[in-house]
């Protein structure tokens, strides 16, 4: 069996910054498994542009952004496979994979970074009634058809769901001829960023209508019409509001879900809440020396942040593999950790606990919160002490927020947990 | 005196911004909470420009078409004769990042690139 001291499964931004700061903390014995043809992931068919603003204060194009990343996985001769797909991770970290060069074939990882991203809800998991014609797509299916493969999906569109990825795909579509004819969103708000709503909808005049979702697909062969409703509190469709559009294809936007059956194989502790790996500071996962980021973990709305904890993960990875070799059991558990509490909104945490001992100068706690908040505040406290308060005018499901928690602060060994709050502003 | 309704994009705050305009004169922005919604309004009233990304085909290359985008903003009102002029460009195959895809687009002064690399089959 072929050995390598760490083992990337993903070859996206994630993976490629993973790579790169493991590589910089000391590991060169790594090989990065990306099962499509080129490394980049999903940025390849993000061509728009507004990634990273934060990371290299300029905005490139998703292709673009890949290309900086992979420039350098290249410089540092960090190896990797291409067109090979992981079929199973064992919780002893041997990693079985297969392309049609190599046939089926196993590594033995001292530690494994899950880095595999995300996958978009399909119908089959939004209960949508009708036919089930050809012209149904998901958003980022069309995305890569037409920015990729350089096909167009359809003439006349109706988008269900406005995430992101669909109101950049009403906006492509218009612009390669095609008509959007209306965006229908479940939730009384959108689950995309106020900017792709102005440039990408208000911009082509195209529709957003809240609270409203389909309730009929016609067309056997072909969609050809496309009924959507309003939808009461219980988002259950209203009888007489209903609006017909006649269409060719329906593209649905509903969510992003990160791709984890192989954590699952692997015997890594899920969150029902964000359907990824339960991780502590380190971003390792609940099966020793096998770490998490990027998608995979939690969705993120910014690459620049998948990135950031990539790197954290990357370097944690690589400090595992040394102390493993040369510190026989200093890995071992001494017991202490700390909770991270969620209350008033917050809908989850990652990390979701700490151990202090293991924990870096500075920790970025990432989460989410449950619905639109107003004029309120973060709050952090360590059991009933407030330690930090910060403003939000506004939050919202689609924006992710964090906080900074030194170690310094939580140097005081008799504290059992730390809280993060939504408050009102005080 | 014309009056023109905006959604600032400066943060998910999203505030909804009044401009009253006087031919082409800005004379007041209300209904923004910082100094970023106000020139935002500004530019946006008098002289809205956008980055256009967009695809064209490629001759003999590992992928069927490559991404590209114009070099900097081009005026909003033009977006439409970007894609257009852009429909029938053909590039042949290596195309690296940064390669002119077409020079001077539409008279705006501004060259569309390519955003990504496509190697010779």
């Amino acid at each position: 069996m072929k050995k390598y001291d760490l083992v990337i499964v993903g070859g996206g931004p994630a993976g490629m910054a993973a790579a790169i700061a493991a590589y910089d903390a000391g590991i060169t014995d790594m090989l990065i498994i990306e099962r499509d043809k080129e490394l980049g992931g999903i940025l390849n068919q993000c061509i728009h542009n507004g990634f990273g603003l934060h990371t290299f204060k300029e905005e490139l194009t998703g292709p673009e952004y890949a290309a900086r990343f992979a420039k350098q996985v290249c410089e540092k001769q960090i190896e990797y496979k291409l067109n090979t797909m992981v079929m199973d991770i064992s919780p002893e970290k041997i990693v079985t994979a297969m392309n049609s060069e190599d046939g089926m074939f196993q590594i033995q990882a001292k530690a494994v970074v899950l880095a595999m991203g995300c996958r978009e809800r399909s119908r089959g998991a939004l209960n949508i009634p009708g036919y089930r014609p050809a012209g149904i797509y998901s958003a980022g299916t069309a995305q890569r058809l037409v920015n990729m493969e350089g096909l167009m999906p359809g003439k006349e569109v109706v988008i269900l769901g406005s995430g992101d990825i669909g109101l950049i795909m009403a906006r492509r579509m218009t612009l390669e001829g095609a008509k959007v004819k209306v965006v229908a969103e479940l939730m009384p708000y959108s689950g995309g960023l106020k900017r792709n709503i102005v440039q990408c909808l208000n911009d082509f005049d195209i529709p957003l209508k809240l609270s409203h979702t389909v309730v009929d697909i016609e067309g056997k062969e072909r969609v050809e019409a496309i009924t959507i409703a309003r939808v009461g509190a219980d988002r259950k469709p209203i009888p007489g509001t209903e609006e017909r559009y006649t269409c060719d294809t329906l593209l649905l936007s509903c969510g992003l879900l990160p791709e984890n059956e192989l954590s699952r194989t692997a015997g890594v502790e899920l969150s029902n809440i964000t359907s990824g790996p339960v991780v502590n500071e380190s971003l390792e996962t609940s099966v020793d020396g096998i770490f998490a980021c990027g998608n995979v973990l939690h969705v993120h709305d910014l690459v620049d942040y998948v990135s950031q904890e990539a790197a954290v993960a990357g370097k944690n990875a690589a400090e595992y593999i040394l102390q493993k070799n040369h510190l026989p059991n200093a890995h071992e558990e001494s017991g202490k950790t700390i909770d991270i509490c969620r209350e008033g909104g917050v809908r989850y945490t990652v990390p979701s606990f700490i151990r202090p001992e293991y924990m870096a100068d500075q920790l970025t706690v990432r989460f989410r919160v449950g619905d639109v908040y107003r004029d309120c505040a973060i709050v952090t406290y360590l059991d009933d002490t407030e330690i930090a308060r910060r403003k939000r005018p506004v939050m919202a499901p689609g924006e992710m927020e964090q906080i900074i928690l030194k170690k310094e602060q939580i140097a005081d060994h008799s504290i059992q947990k730390i809280r993060i709050a939504i408050e009102p502003n005080a | 005196m014309e009056k023109i309704e905006l959604t600032c994009i400066g943060c998910p705050l999203g505030c909804s911004l009044t401009i009253q305009k006087d031919h082409d004169e800005v004379v007041s922005v209300t209904g923004n909470t910082c100094p970023r919604g106000d020139a935002y309004a500004r530019k946006e009233v008098t002289n809205p420009t956008r980055i256009v990304t967009s695809s064209v085909r490629v001759e003999g290359g590992t992928a069927p078409v490559v991404s590209c985008k114009t070099a900097s903003d081009i005026p909003k009102s033009m977006i439409f004769d970007v894609t257009e002029a852009l429909k029938n460009v053909k590039l042949t195959a290596p195309v690296a990042i940064g390669d002119v895809v077409l020079e001077n687009v539409c008279q705006t002064g501004v060259n569309i690139v390519a955003t990504k690399e496509v190697q010779c089959l």
